[in-house]
């Protein structure tokens, strides 16, 4: 059976460029604090959502709305109404990361799809399974922190679904649990849905040199003929004693194209793309290759050969934790 | 496939020079009544701008005599053609041709920015936001200019389409994918 591809949507054009290029499933959110990616500019209203909905299903397209922010004290209410309107619009599932709010949808949406968003941070089979049996979670987005034999480790342990980011943006910290984008603006992707938030960078360029600045700290500086970096903290170049560093890797994204065979074979079900903050045109071109890569895969064929390096932050590519080799 | 610097085409430097003697008021005052247009037949636009509707924008093709400075205003918008930098909450600077490519959509802004092909100061999350907002609109200026031609609007699209040949320049908004 072919793997499903599900892609990412910030905006309704986004959506519709994600379903013309062959998307199985998009995942979008509200224009809101309740999801993770609550970027200026970005995200969809009630009626860009059942729009976009009954776009998706009238080509054979699934939404999943994210609602995977944790719900402020005293102010529940707009994550209950936006589980309410998910399912009003025709949402297929909605991704949530905070127990409180799995178990609000259950009790009062049993019949809304509910899948774990990867802020949950569920990286083994018995929390898995928690989930299942407490909250009816169907699938688990895993974090990007695992490796290939891990992935199948648990999926040996569990009837979950399994969701595995294959390509973007690459967070290497344990999901949900983060705090460094807290620490340096006061706003975290857990709380606001914004890891380093657009409204606290700043970028300066003097004689071709570009500082990059998160809350007045500067993160990142890079020559002329350097890839200009988006600046978070966990990604950042940092001088210690007398040495220059990155944390823990260079400012590089995610590309697993070339181990789909493997997480087949691992038994995922879905492979994620990142990325609900790019433009329709980058929807439109990683959409249509992960879904010639699958249908490859399918059908017995070898792997088309990668194209995305160019579209990448740091415009290079890790397997990241699926190989290890960065640990 | 998105744009590497060395494939966005440059405006022609001798025809850059010639612009520079065009009288930049009745430029503005055409901008703004073409921004203005835009506005009434794409509202979500500037409703996706939130916060920033208010904000300024110095948008600076780097390969032009000018810069154009663009006050959304709530949605009256209006547009200054100058020759010195305007004062602005955030500044988007790249060839001409990067910059009308990222209006059809053509390019990924994200992109274009980590090939530092496009450069962004100031405010950022305005930046973010007109991108944005920009994006989802999914305009095509030069049909809207062909539409507002009347009976010369057949001949107008011929000669975008050439000019795009001829240029490499993004001047219309792609067709989209296939669907699968």
């Amino acid at each position: 059976m072919v793997m499903e591809i599900v892609c990412p949507a910030g905006t309704p054009a986004a959506l519709r460029a994600a379903v013309k290029a062959g998307a199985h499933t998009v995942y979008c959110g509200f224009a809101d604090e309740t999801n993770a990616r609550n970027f200026p500019g970005l995200n969809f209203d009630r009626a860009e959502m059942r729009e976009g909905v009954a776009f998706a299903h009238a080509h054979g397209s699934k939404v999943l709305v994210a609602i995977n922010t944790y719900p402020r004290a005293g102010s529940e209410a707009l994550w209950h109404r936006a589980v309410a309107d998910a399912e009003t619009a025709g949402a297929d599932a909605v991704i949530l990361a905070d127990p409180g709010l799995l178990a609000y949808a259950a009790r009062h949406h049993p019949g809304l799809r509910r899948h774990l968003s990867v802020q949950a941070a569920a990286a083994n089979a018995d929390i898995i399974n928690f989930y299942a049996q407490a909250f009816g979670v169907k699938r688990v987005v895993l974090p990007r922190v695992l490796s290939v034999p891990e992935i199948a480790a648990i999926n040996a342990e569990t009837e979950v679904e399994t969701e595995v980011f294959v390509f973007g943006g690459l967070c290497v910290m344990a999901e949900g649990r983060c705090s460094l984008s807290s620490y340096a603006t006061g706003r975290s992707p857990n709380m606001n849905g914004v890891c380093s938030p657009a409204s606290h960078v700043e970028y300066h360029e003097d004689q071709g040199v570009l500082d990059a600045k998160l809350g007045g700290y500067t993160i990142h500086r890079v020559g002329r003929d350097d890839p200009a970096p988006y600046p978070t903290l966990c990604k950042g170049c940092f001088t210690a004693g007398e040495k220059t560093n990155h944390l823990f890797e260079d400012p590089v994204s995610l590309n697993a194209e070339q181990l789909i065979p493997q997480l087949q074979k691992a038994g995922v079900t879905a492979l994620k793309i990142e990325g609900r903050q790019r433009s329709r045109s980058y929807v439109a071109e990683v959409v249509k290759n992960f879904r010639a890569a699958v249908d490859a895969v399918d059908a017995g064929r070898p792997l088309p050969t990668g194209m995305l390096a160019r579209l990448s932050e740091g415009q290079a590519t890790t397997t990241g934790a699926y190989k290890k080799t960065w640990r | 496939m998105p744009p590497t610097s060395q494939s966005i085409p440059q405006f022609p430097a001798h025809l850059a020079r010639v612009l520079r003697v065009l009288p930049l008021a009745p430029l503005s005052l055409s901008l703004t009544a073409y921004a203005r247009r835009v506005a009434k037949t794409h509202a979500g636009l500037f409703r996706r701008l939130g916060e920033h509707d208010h904000a300024s924008f110095e948008l600076a093709p780097t390969d032009m005599p000018f810069v154009l400075l663009l006050e959304p205003r709530g949605g009256d918008p209006k547009v200054t053609v100058t020759r010195r930098a305007p004062r602005a909450d955030a500044r988007i600077a790249g060839p001409l041709a990067a910059l009308i490519g990222l209006v059809h959509g053509a390019y990924d802004g994200d992109a274009l920015f980590f090939s530092r092909d496009l450069v962004i100061e100031g405010d950022t999350a305005a930046a973010l936001a007109l991108r944005n907002a920009v994006d989802d609109a999914e305009l095509d200026l030069s049909e809207e200019i062909a539409t507002l031609s009347g009976p010369f609007a057949a001949p107008m699209r011929r000669i975008v389409s050439f000019a795009q040949r001829r240029t490499g320049v993004c001047l219309t908004r792609p067709e989209d994918l296939a669907a699968w």
